[in-house]
């Protein structure tokens, strides 16, 4: 894809997010939608980060949503009511738990991967379905919700106006994507390419594949936290299933969706899954069965997602 | 309370044989067919169903033998028409292919039977006590062990004596070669895959007249069945069987002394396996 081109994608996506208030409603929506919308997004983004651009699957990143939505609802309904620290202890406690599960997998490749994160991810789901005192069970975590957050300068009512919330989020989305997208940019970037395409060369090339793998491991399941923490504040409530591996496979079909060689391809495959299970469960309540078929005609018919198919997918392309 | 261990060690036991008959099962389709069959719980629920409705014409007996066979034919009807396509392509997209074919069995036995538990007959003379004392030994339990014993031995006698197994074991090493040498690998992979989905629709007979018959009676039981092979060593089906009563019968011990552990504790045996040895417990040098 030409620089051109790129440049008027990229304008595109971020006048799209940025006036989706504006357009949402009109079009039958409603402005959470948006934000839901976009923290799943986030979600699938960061986990094609590991998927797309180092060619690693997990199926576990429900786990690390989970754990950035439970660290975010605990330290504001226990410790600290406040939005921001809410967020900064789910980051923190869903990457210190990537990191450690990280080192006990990297060494693993493929599809053993992927069966291994299935199985980790599990673990944290039972951890907050039984530990009912604390994490409400199968209930969820209620009985608190955001806060406006204090700037010392300004207040930011995010809890009244849903649309100042959407702005919130959309900052956050922003910059978790822009660091993303620079990280890719640089030489660490090329490098987890280089890993993807082939692991063998780039060992013989002396690049420390098991350390770049991790590291790739890591960001994309910090960035997955940051969503959960934000997907917790969006409902104001904290939901064991966010933990759960059905949680996880619905990330890997956006990214799949929307396309995983491309970087907006979760984006678009967030958009899309979510506005058709609103609807679908809305119409029917067997929606499980009509989102499995979907799976299935996705992986059947568009295994290079609707990106893949509106772009002819080169070897390396980023945007 | 030497009776509650015994009681919670034997209980874990049995669920132990579950997992790995249905561990056994997935392993033998991973192995082959490097796909990673999130379907087995769907499939597993669908014998149990399939037992269900055939048990009022040709008995427990009959629906204990003709379940887990129609089951298979199930298994091989999705392979040839859902699975073949993606062989070759990345391992992804079969894993995404049967999470969706999971929701869709799921959901599709919860439209047609209901969410609510179901009975499920088990003739009664297999359901009394045999002792009084250790009230936990039912006939169904020794009968549900003898039944996953022999299925067991069954399939290792298949794997190792006929030509049908020594060409699934050779192909899990290296399917080109045994291809090469005139063996129809996509008539192989069929029939290994009907196998797997057979162990599955057995598991999920005997699985009904213990727990009950639930749409959600697969997904509960799956994610041990992954540990299993994980611990038991990935490759290695001894390993898997290994694996699958090694975390049934943890899992029962800690359920005598902190209950609310007894799920978690699995993947914390996992973590140590992984630590330790990553290969799992017999699995061979230089599979992962």
């Amino acid at each position: 894809m030409g620089a051109p081109r790129k440049i008027i994608a990229n304008l595109t996506v971020w006048l799209l997010l940025l006036t989706m208030p504006f357009w949402l409603d009109a079009l039958g929506g409603y402005t959470s939608l948006g934000s839901q919308v976009l923290v799943l997004a986030l979600a699938a983004t960061a986990l094609n980060f590991l998927l797309g651009f180092t060619g690693v699957l997990s199926f576990g990143h429900a786990a690390f949503f989970g754990l950035g939505s439970y660290g975010a609802g605990m330290t504001i309904k226990y410790l600290l009511p406040n939005t921001l620290a809410g967020i900064a202890v789910g980051v923190a406690v869903g990457t210190v738990a990537a990191a450690a599960i990280g080192a006990l997998i990297v060494r693993l490749r493929g599809i053993y991967f992927a069966m291994v994160t299935i199985a980790f991810g599990q673990v944290f789901y039972f951890i907050a379905f039984r530990w009912n005192t604390v994490t409400g069970g199968d209930d969820g975590l209620s009985g608190w919700q955001r806060l406006p957050i204090d700037l010392g300068f300004a207040r930011i009512d995010i809890v009244h106006s849903q649309v100042t919330f959407y702005y919130f989020v959309l900052l956050c989305f922003a910059v978790a994507v822009a660091i993303m997208a620079a990280l890719l940019h640089s030489p660490f970037g090329r490098t987890l390419l280089a890993i993807r395409e082939n692991e063998t060369r780039a060992r013989f090339l002396g690049i420390p594949v098991a350390l770049h793998i991790w590291l790739s491991w890591l960001i994309s399941c910090a960035f997955a936290s940051l969503a959960g923490a934000l997907y917790a504040l969006l409902n104001n409530f904290a939901d064991p299933h966010f933990l759960h591996w059905e949680q996880s496979g619905e990330f890997v079909i956006m990214a799949v969706l929307g396309g995983m060689r491309t970087f907006w391809g979760p984006l678009v495959g967030a958009a899309i899954f979510i506005v058709l299970q609103n609807y679908v469960s809305s119409l029917t309540e067997s929606w499980m069965m009509y989102i499995g078929i979907f799976f299935i005609v996705v992986v059947l018919f568009f295994p290079r997602g609707v990106l893949g198919l509106v772009t002819k997918v080169a070897p390396v392309n980023l945007f | 309370m030497t009776e509650l261990i015994l009681f919670d060690a034997f209980n874990g036991l049995i669920i132990g044989a579950f997992y790995a008959l249905m561990a056994l099962g997935l392993s033998l389709i991973l192995n082959l067919s490097g796909v990673i069959n999130f379907a087995h719980g769907g499939f597993l629920a669908v014998g149990a169903y399939l037992a269900f409705v055939l048990i009022p014409y040709i008995g427990f007996w009959g629906a204990l033998i003709v379940a887990p066979l129609l089951t298979a034919v199930v298994g091989l009807v999705v392979e040839r028409v859902l699975i073949r396509p993606l062989y070759g392509r990345d391992p992804l997209y079969s894993l995404l292919l049967t999470f969706g074919l999971a929701y869709v069995l799921e959901d599709g036995t919860r439209d047609i039977w209901g969410s609510q538990t179901l009975p499920f007959a088990v003739p009664d003379w297999l359901g009394a006590p045999l002792s009084s004392r250790y009230f936990f030994l039912t006939g169904y339990r020794l009968f549900m062990v003898a039944v996953v014993a022999a299925a067991v031995a069954g399939l290792f006698l298949i794997l190792t004596r006929t030509k049908l197994g020594i060409r699934i074991r050779a192909g899990t090493f290296d399917l080109e070669t045994v291809a090469a040498l005139g063996v129809n690998a996509k008539l192989l992979r069929l029939v290994n895959f009907g196998l797997g989905i057979y162990l599955a629709g057995l598991a999920g007979v005997l699985a009904a007249g213990m727990l009950g018959l639930q749409p959600t009676l697969g997904s509960d039981l799956i994610m041990p069945s992954f540990v299993a092979i994980i611990i038991g060593g990935l490759g290695s089906l001894p390993g898997t069987l290994l694996g699958g009563l090694l975390i049934g019968l943890a899992s029962g011990i800690v359920t005598v002394f902190y209950p609310s552990a007894s799920e978690a504790v699995i993947y914390i045996m996992m973590a140590l396996v992984l630590l330790v040895r990553p290969r799992g417990l017999l699995g061979e040098q230089g599979r992962v």
